[in-house]
């Protein structure tokens, strides 16, 4: 190993011209953000040969982005919180089609995992005790996010870096894996044997064997257009989890997210943190009603405030008023700013505003949102101290991901595991805010150590990798290069892919309009079978584009296919043609699987999981 | 350019060009030269000099405090360097001028303007090689903080002397003129200066770890960090008035101007 | 509102390159990587660039726009005249990959020679305590996105190469400034931060603190402090005195030498 380079772990020069990487570890994470990360720490630190495979490089996943914070019920701040009110919280807002044992855990080990963080060297904002201090959010009963001003994610994925770092654990950079890989011989068949993939760098491939994977790459954003995630949410996990034979779920919950940027253009999409409006913001029409009034839902009505004075006081004293309504669940808000800009009441720019300025003074902005106050200033010149934002809904988060068991974050693929965004059930229909920062580390932590005992239970006996599936790999990498006579462009494909999510796929959805979009994605695929890259394999960020598309299409495929099927509205779903939830849904999953074509999908019916009755 | 070690080494992508900046880069470093060149020719002048420090009651700053038998009258502190036979001034700008010459922001502004080293970020400085401050003499640069409180010593005499100018050219009291709020303008951007300083923000605070166990300290701690974000706008300025103060002085002392009296 | 932009790009790897001309529509607004992904799209592309989020909280688009170290998503393009060819660059400092794409395995290999934070035992009851005004310094440094900007515009690396191995750069002083400053750190890292660091080649001529895309007051909060620090360890007879002789400050106490 030691001719590997410093950073990226790659073992070759970018000049050398034939030979394939190999390496041999117990436990593989593909993906670097929080659950990565958390997840690398756990394994290592049960003992199994860890690494960690990124597409970018360390410390620049999209856990950064995260903004508000960490939810653990803490009782830093309420002491009348605790797990019971959380899992409650978590369980409504994603209108209980979550994994109820899912839910358990997260709320329970929540606290003592941010606390972990502290340990290694993370600096929460405190209370006046010195405690770390938690703020409010959507859907949160209590102020319960564990936050650093508005730079949390930062925060956190710095610390899990630094930690993964201090404990020596291997990190191949910008190294995107392609191809999951299994064991073909006798007895036993179908388990993961490792992982295929290539160097960004050099173009080079690389093949891990590991009898445990980690699937930690996120979601799935960045097929739709206007949308808060990077270039790197491209779904590969999902995708990857499918063609080994995994199951998904919950595909057709996507989260819009309330408030990202509208203007100028070339921001379009990005976050605007909830924790604007859990420190005070509020949404206004272009006729400067505060319109949250008016779309409170029957499921909330118990515990919003339905007058301005009610909602006002609620800021300082909880126990006796109910919260505002700018603090419902993220669904409720995106759905209602919809209506709003639909209606004709939107600004200028086709949002709504987001007003904090004329509530809270300048110094506590800045105090509070530093990170917001800049990206403003800086990308659209406005100073929100003395302005209002200009807001609309952005494709934010996939609620679905691969069906994994609650305890151990085991696909029913033996030997693969996933965890994060790209994992499903923890959230149901919708996700509270803070809730994913929190579900990274705690099902990252149970991943890590379930893989490491995978592997360690294995002894001798461990899966092989097949060399002609080595080879398939290589050539299904390469043929972008080698499409005779090809003409279609990735980027365009891909931006067709956007548009078409966006428009057929969005926020609120029709039959006819999904109906539309599956058309379009299989043309899509189609064309995709002639796409040519141009140039060479080093660091050729059209040919990485190429091999991302499979995967979007695929998982854009799911998401069509399963909001199609599930004709009800519910939390992340929203049906135009069937506008209420209907219980005969409430307790089904959509689940699915790689068709036996291997091209496409098939989709099933199947119970959740019911809570234990006491 | 800085050869082959630098921005056109072998691993570096070839550009060629030493920067491609295209704004004014050079401005600021050649100001900077013109401007301390300036100052260090009329202090160099002025403190060989030995003559036109003194126009009651008004000591130029360069001369204070005046402690050889060449101050007469200007003497404050009394004369125990009789034996010293060059200009007083020589015997005490050491702790001014080694104040400043150690000074954070001097020591930017120098190796910028005067060192090239870098003249602006991004642009390639001449220089083969480079050590910083590990070795002697820029390693003496860390004894900045005793220079500091020689300052302070400097700025509380210089103090006295401006209350001094309360007086008449008799030596009575309760009298002011223009050269008394000169002096006055001086003394204050001086004690802004001396406490905006770095090491004065260290010593009274920034070395503790736990500013919630010293709330006085940290109360400091929090005005001179305020001071000190302006350090370098102080340095120029006080820099400046020194030697107006000393220059307006020499213009009495030769009779070049009369003092406007006030009362 | 759109205009014709005419850029100059850098193309090349380690074997040579050059300036290549590009003209791309681009409209209000817009910054300097949508250009370049215009490009990308329409004109060229395989044109490296790294990039994630484009909004200014991964630090991954860092190159040098018009000669100066910026990140591309946070230069707008209405900073420029529309007549006024921009010309993008990979940073200068690093080992070139290929077009505006380097190696910046330096940082990280210098991130891995440091020792992390050492936290004593946690309260009774579980729970760490600090004050807010004891982590607020911390917090200024930790806002760092590790573009790099820093470590690509300091001369004592840009311009000598052979400095590499002894100096850890602005950004690990921030990082050795703030552990420093931690309430809870039970390691003094001074002497190390002087030595293996070599934060005594640093002279102090503020490019780092220019360059921040965050705003981190580099030199005035981290670099200068902690050289003032490392004078209290190393060079300052008096304190030394004061240590033997017992008169000392018990702010660091608890802490051992690493």
């Amino acid at each position: 190993m030691s001719d590997r380079h410093p950073m990226t772990g790659n073992e070759m020069s970018g000049s050398e011209q034939v030979g394939l990487e190999r390496h041999r570890y117990d436990v593989v994470v593909i993906g670097a953000g929080g659950a990565g990360l958390r997840a690398a720490i756990a394994a290592h630190d049960a003992g199994a040969r860890t690494a960690i495979v990124c597409k970018s490089l360390l410390g620049k996943a999209h856990t950064v982005m995260a903004e508000g914070g960490i939810a653990a019920a803490m009782g830093n701040r309420w002491p009348e919180d605790n797990w019971e009110v959380h899992f409650r919280d978590t369980m409504r807002g994603g209108k209980m089609l979550n994994n109820w044992r899912m839910a358990q855990l997260h709320a329970q080990e929540a606290p003592e995992r941010v606390m972990e963080l502290e340990d290694w060297g993370a600096l929460f904002d405190r209370t006046d005790d010195g405690l770390i201090s938690q703020r409010d959010f959507g859907g949160h009963r209590y102020a319960r996010l564990a936050h650093v001003g508005d730079r949390t994610g930062l925060e956190m994925i710095r610390t899990l870096q630094q930690r993964a770092v201090a404990l020596g654990i291997d990190v191949f950079m910008e190294c995107t894996v392609t191809e999951l890989l299994k064991d073909k011989g006798a007895g036993s068949q179908g388990r993961i044997s490792g992982a295929f993939g290539y160097w960004r760098e050099t173009g080079r491939f690389v093949v891990f064997e590991a009898p445990s994977v980690v699937l930690a790459t996120g979601g799935i954003g960045k097929s739709f257009k206007v949308t808060s995630n990077s270039w790197e949410y491209t779904g590969d996990g999902h995708a990857l989890a499918l063609r080994a034979g995994a199951s998904l779920i919950n595909m057709e919950f996507v989260q819009f997210h309330p408030t990202g940027m509208v203007w100028p253009p070339s921001v379009k999409g990005l976050l605007v943190t909830e924790s604007v409006r859990g420190d005070g913001g509020i949404l206004k029409n272009s006729e400067g009603k505060r319109f949250m009034f008016d779309y409170i839902p029957e499921f909330f009505k118990a515990e919003t405030a339905d007058n301005v004075e009610e909602a006002d006081r609620w800021y300082d004293d909880k126990k006796n008023n109910r919260r505002p309504p700018e603090l419902l669940p993220r669904d409720e808000v995106a759905r209602a700013i919809n209506s709003e800009i639909k209606a004709g009441r939107g600004s200028p720019h086709g949002g709504i505003f987001l007003d904090i300025a004329s509530r809270r003074s300048p110094e506590f902005i800045r105090k509070r949102l530093p990170s917001m106050y800049h990206q403003f200033k800086e990308l659209a010149d406005v100073d929100i101290t003395a302005e209002p934002m200009e807001i609309g809904p952005t494709c934010h988060y996939v609620m679905g991901g691969v069906e994994v068991d609650a305890d151990t974050e085991l696909s029913a693929v033996e030997g693969l595991y996933a965890v994060g965004e790209c994992s499903g059930g923890m959230h149901g229909s919708n996700r509270l805010g803070g809730n994913s920062l929190s579900d990274l580390l705690v099902f990252g932590r149970r991943a890590g150590e379930s893989a490491a005992a995978h592997a360690d239970g294995l002894g001798g006996t461990r899966p092989t990798v097949d060399d002609a599936d080595v080879k398939a790999a290589q050539a299904t990498a390469l043929a972008p290069f080698e499409h005779e006579g090809g003409s279609e462009n990735p980027y365009t494909i891909q931006q067709d892919l956007q548009q078409t999510m966006n428009d057929l796929v969005g926020i609120i959805r029709t039959a006819p309009e999904l109906e539309r979009s599956l058309q379009e994605i299989e043309r899509l695929k189609e064309r995709a079978q002639h796409l040519v890259v141009e140039g060479h394999r080093q660091y050729n960020p059209g040919w990485h584009l190429a091999l991302d598309l499979r995967n979007m299409l695929i998982v854009s495929e799911c998401i069509a296919k399963a909001a199609l099927e599930r004709q009800e509205s519910r939390g992340g779903h929203t049906r135009d043609d069937f506008p209420g939830p209907d219980d005969t849904w409430g307790s089904k999953n959509l689940v699915l699987r790689l068709d036996a074509a291997g091209t496409g999908v098939d989709l099933a019916h199947q119970r959740c999981p019911s809570c234990p009755t006491t | 350019m800085s050869g082959a070690s630098g921005v056109d080494g072998p691993t570096r992508a070839r550009i060629g060009a030493r920067t491609l900046r295209s704004d004014r880069w050079w401005l600021a470093p050649l100001a900077t030269f013109v401007v301390f060149s300036g100052f260090v020719v009329f202090a160099t002048f002025r403190a060989f000099q030995a003559a036109h420090f003194y126009s009651a009651p008004y000591l130029s700053p360069f001369y204070s405090p005046c402690l050889t038998s060449k101050c007469q009258e200007a003497a404050d502190f009394g004369t125990p360097f009789t034996w010293w036979q060059l200009s007083p001034a020589l015997l005490i700008l050491i702790f001014p001028l080694g104040f400043r010459m150690s000074c954070y922001y001097y020591r930017k502004a120098y190796y910028r303007a005067f060192w090239l080293s870098p003249p602006a970020c991004a642009v390639a400085e001449p220089h083969k090689t480079y050590s910083g401050e590990t070795r002697l003499p820029l390693i003496l640069n860390n004894i900045h903080r005793y220079f500091w409180y020689f300052a302070i010593v400097v700025a509380l005499i210089l103090s006295y002397d401006t209350v001094l100018t309360f007086r008449d050219e008799d030596g009575n009291w309760g009298h002011m003129g223009l050269g008394t709020l000169i002096f006055l303008v001086n003394i204050v951007l001086i004690w802004l200066y001396t406490l905006s300083c770095h090491s004065c923000r260290h010593a009274v605070g920034g070395r503790l770890r736990h500013f919630s166990k010293h709330p006085v300290r940290y109360r400091m701690w929090t005005w001179v960090s305020r001071l000190n974000a302006r350090h370098s706008q102080y340095a120029w300025l006080s820099l400046f008035s020194v030697a107006a103060v000393d220059f307006y002085v020499y213009l009495l002392a030769t009779n070049a101007f009369d003092d406007p009296r006030f009362f | 509102m759109g205009y014709e932009l005419k850029m100059r790009i850098w193309r090349g790897d380690q074997d040579g390159g050059e300036l290549g001309d590009y003209t791309v529509e681009v409209s209000e607004g817009e910054v300097v990587l949508d250009a370049i992904h215009r490009v990308q799209a329409t004109q060229a592309g395989d044109l490296a660039v790294r990039w994630n989020c484009k909004a200014g909280k991964c630090g991954s688009c860092s190159a040098e726009v018009n000669g100066r170290p910026a990140l591309m998503c946070m230069t707008r393009l209405s900073d420029f005249d529309e007549t006024e060819t921009i010309t993008v660059t990979p940073m200068r400092t690093f080992p070139v990959i290929r077009d505006l794409v380097t190696d910046v395995s330096f940082n990280y290999e210098k991130a891995r020679e440091l020792p992390s934070f050492a936290p004593p035992p946690r309260d009774a009851d579980g729970k760490r305590r600090m004050a807010q005004v004891d982590v607020e310094r911390g917090q200024e440094f930790r806002k760092c996105i590790e573009c790099f900007l820093c470590q690509n515009t300091c001369h004592v690396v840009r311009d000598h190469e052979e400095n590499k191995p002894a100096f850890a750069g602005p950004r690990f002083f921030l990082r050795y400034a703030e552990l420093d400053m931690h309430p809870l750190d039970t390691h003094d890292r001074r002497s190390l931060a002087q030595g293996a660091a070599g934060i005594g080649m640093c002279n102090i001529t503020k490019c780092c603190t220019e360059v921040c895309p965050e705003g981190i007051k580099i030199t005035d909060n981290a670099i200068i402090p902690m050289k003032e620090r490392v004078i209290d360890r190393k060079f300052d007879p008096l304190v030394w005195l004061g240590s033997k002789i017992g008169i000392r400050n018990k702010d660091d106490d608890g802490r051992t030498e690493v």
